[in-house]
């Protein structure tokens, strides 16, 4: 395996292991939409960093989408406050930013240097040319980095919230009689959500970050139900759609990030069907032989 | 000024995008309230590999083959849904997700091995990605409004059947309508709907058609059938409103335009709506904000003159003439009166017009008399409020045997005898209003406080 390789399947195992660790959150609390919004409408943020700043530097890039992603939680939560439905909600908030996005970025497509095509897709064959250059040094690809890092401040954030992140995704009811603030949470994770989305975006597109917050974590999900299990086994199960996407892309001539999110569906669609807990087929077995007896829905 | 109409090309445009608004607007409702609103973004998504399957099967970039396969791939993703959240324990949200990357990703995969395959005549295809609506041109409308019309006579037809699903469903089962069937038309004409926009808004936003002016007509009316047309009047200003104003300037994207006009009309909606909308909640709300405040300011004049008149008794109008002084120390002084003072010129000017208080200067000071309709008002008041204190005093007893549990309605709350067994809990703590307004006893069960019929 040469580094041209490495550099991508690393990258792309850096992103999937970052989307599917906060992942796991959002499927548990139900958000996994909310996920895929975010992701969307922090398209604007990024646009009107490189508008008032004027150039592709990460900081106003990343600070611009945590905004985006922060106001669009903020949104869809006022929204429901008033009485429009979680879903409605979400499509409403995310599609009217999208826009506001879109426009603004073909309004001044000769300013910015931004492809639409390249942000939704991304183009994750180009990351292993695009290096950080340290004094004359090349450091390895960018995206290397951004990804690293991002992975690590989700680690440690998860780590250091991970009792109160736990209690908020399986008992609101008591987060709240223990005196959490259940929207200070839900605020952090949706900036995790934020962060790790834009920085995926800038090396592999929107389209694999949304598929790796949401299927890993609900592969995870149909095999276990220890948490610190599930967040483990939804980074190991991204990185092997990660690897298998890669040789599936070389072997069809095609787009790297959409197959591997097309590799992790087929995961996905293996343990749906062979989980021993939770799978379809032992399932139904159990259904027949208890006879309509259902597996307890629970998880620690 | 108007020349700019009369182009051809323009005019196909808006006719596209106004018959699109109004069919996804009006099958939008539907979806919105069956609680499958972002479906249309899942079935925008997962059109795409369809649409290259058929390109690969047909090499025909016609719009009816690539529709076709659009269709096909939707309704085969709302089968992947339905057996995802059916037989696992993956919640319906994560399983659109799902469902949408998935599909999305493999029709990139496909997208790029047709583009990279070299398979010429491909160009074009990723337009339904973000849509052309600049580049409808007269068959693709014609096909749109055979679409669109279908649509909505497919709404008409089973407006009743769809109305019950989504509302009652297991009552619908109940009464033996086959609630799977009309389920699954119903995600076909969303299916349809999401076909037909994808070309001229693109996949991303056509979600937004189906939800956004669904939820601004739902501000309106709490009626399905009013629901319906104005979400697909909205639907249609939006698709109008959007073309023209990308017809403004050369770089203006349609699809984009249209989402935003949509939003606008959502925006607008969400403040400007009777009964529903922001504006009118908040005038509700400040309006009993000021009734709560009058009528504390009310109770507590009420109680100063009880202070001040010792001795239990009927008072007369000289009897309440001299007043309660309005000053530092008076009504809304106090914390316990929850007026707040600076309010308290405004209300009494206010209670003072209705006639329930009189204001006067004496020796440089106002004071501020109750009438004898003041007096019966306060007393009214005070009495319920006093009520009120002790039923919470002895809540705990009474709730058990004089309280219907499932009444939640505060009317409901003080049944005959519960009230005549408070008055006697009032009499036992010395917490009867002294002061009486007239000589015959006050009726007390009515609830419906004097304020409520002003």
């Amino acid at each position: 395996m040469d580094a041209y390789t490495l550099t991508i399947i690393v990258t792309a195992s850096l992103v999937a292991a970052a989307c599917g660790f906060i992942g796991c959150f959002l499927i548990l609390r139900r958000m996994a939409l909310l996920g895929d919004a975010i992701s969307h409408s922090v398209l604007l943020g990024i646009v009107v960093a490189f508008l008032i700043t004027g150039d592709r530097g990460i900081l106003p890039m990343f600070i611009g989408a945590a905004a985006l992603g922060l106001l669009t939680a903020v949104v869809v939560q006022t929204l429901e406050h008033g009485g429009v439905t979680a879903d409605a909600a979400i499509g409403v908030t995310f599609t009217a930013l999208f826009a506001l996005g879109v426009v603004l970025l073909t309004l001044y497509a000769g300013r910015v240097h931004l492809d639409l095509e390249h942000v939704l897709y991304g183009e994750i064959a180009y990351v292993p040319w695009d290096t950080l250059m340290l004094g004359g040094y090349s450091l390895g690809a960018k995206a290397l980095w951004t990804m690293g890092g991002v992975f690590l401040i989700n680690l440690i954030v998860v780590g250091l919230f991970f009792k109160e992140f736990k209690v908020c995704a399986f008992d609101p009811g008591m987060a709240t009689a223990l005196g959490l603030n259940l929207l200070v949470f839900h605020y952090i994770q949706m900036t995790l959500v934020s962060l790790t989305t834009v920085a995926a975006f800038e090396s592999v597109g929107a389209v694999l970050a949304v598929a790796m917050l949401i299927v890993p974590g609900a592969t995870a999900y149909l095999l276990t139900d220890n948490l610190k299990v599930m967040l483990g086994l939804s980074m190991v199960v991204g990185i092997i759609s990660a690897v298998t996407g890669y040789a599936l892309a070389v072997w069809l001539d095609s787009s790297i990030a959409g197959a591997m999110a097309s590799m992790s569906g087929v995961i996905f669609l293996i343990v749906l069907l062979l989980s021993p807990t939770h799978g379809v087929i032992a399932r139904l077995r159990a259904r027949s032989r208890k006879d309509g007896l259902a597996e307890p829905d629970v998880v620690q | 000024m108007w020349s700019w109409l009369s182009d051809p090309n323009l005019q196909w445009v808006l006719m596209g995008s106004l018959l699109l608004g109004i069919s996804a607007g009006a099958i939008g409702s539907f979806a919105l309230l069956r609680g499958r609103s972002l479906l249309g973004d899942v079935l925008a998504h997962a059109a795409l590999p369809g649409i290259c399957l058929a390109f690969i099967l047909t090499q025909n970039k016609g719009l009816l083959p690539l529709m076709i396969g659009a269709a096909v791939a939707g309704l085969i993703a709302t089968k992947c849904i339905d057996f995802i959240t059916e037989y696992s324990r993956i919640k319906e949200d994560t399983a659109l997700g799902i469902v949408l990357t998935v599909f999305f990703g493999v029709g990139i995969v496909l997208l790029t091995a047709i583009q990279h395959s070299g398979a010429g005549n491909q160009a074009g295809l990723d337009a339904f990605l973000f849509g052309q609506a600049a580049a409808m041109i007269g068959r693709d409308v014609w096909v749109m409004s055979i679409v669109a019309a279908a649509l909505l006579v497919f709404s008409a037809l089973f407006f009743k059947e769809f109305k019950l699903v989504c509302f009652d469903r297991s009552f619908a089962g109940g009464v033996g309508f086959p609630v799977r069937v009309i389920d699954t038309v119903l995600m076909a004409l969303i299916v349809m709907a999401v076909v037909v926009g994808l070309q001229a808004v693109g996949v991303i936003l056509m979600a937004a058609l189906l939800i956004t002016p669904a939820v601004a007509a739902r501000y309106w009316t709490d009626r399905l059938g009013l629901m319906v047309a104005l979400a697909g009047i909205f639907g249609g200003a939006s698709g109008v409103i959007g073309s023209l104003t990308s017809a403004l300037g050369p770089r203006l994207p349609t699809g984009p335009l249209i989402v935003l006009a949509a939003t606008v009309l959502f925006l607008l909606s969400m403040f400007a709506a009777p009964s529903r909308g922001l504006c009118a909640k908040w005038r509700r709300a400040a309006r009993l904000r000021e009734k709560v405040q009058r009528e504390n300011f009310l109770r507590d004049i009420y109680e100063r003159y009880e202070l001040a008149l010792p001795v239990q008794q009927v008072a007369t109008e000289d009897l309440l003439a001299p007043g309660v002084p309005l000053t530092n120390s008076g009504p809304g002084s106090d914390e316990r009166s929850h007026v707040r003072s600076k309010r308290v010129p405004r209300i009494a000017r206010r209670l003072e017009r209705q006639g329930l208080i009189r204001i006067h200067e004496h020796e440089e000071m106002s004071y501020c008399a109750l009438t004898l309709d003041g007096l019966r008002a306060a007393w009214d008041i005070a009495h319920k409020h006093r009520l009120w204190e002790i039923f919470l005093m002895h809540e705990a007893e009474l709730r058990s045997d004089h309280v219907d549990r499932d009444a939640d309605d505060i009317e409901h709350f003080l049944t005959p005898d519960l009230v005549a067994s408070l008055e006697q809990l009032l009499k036992v703590h010395q917490r009867e209003p002294k002061l009486l307004p007239s000589v015959h006893p006050l009726k007390t069960g009515g609830m419906d406080s004097w304020t409520h019929t002003r």
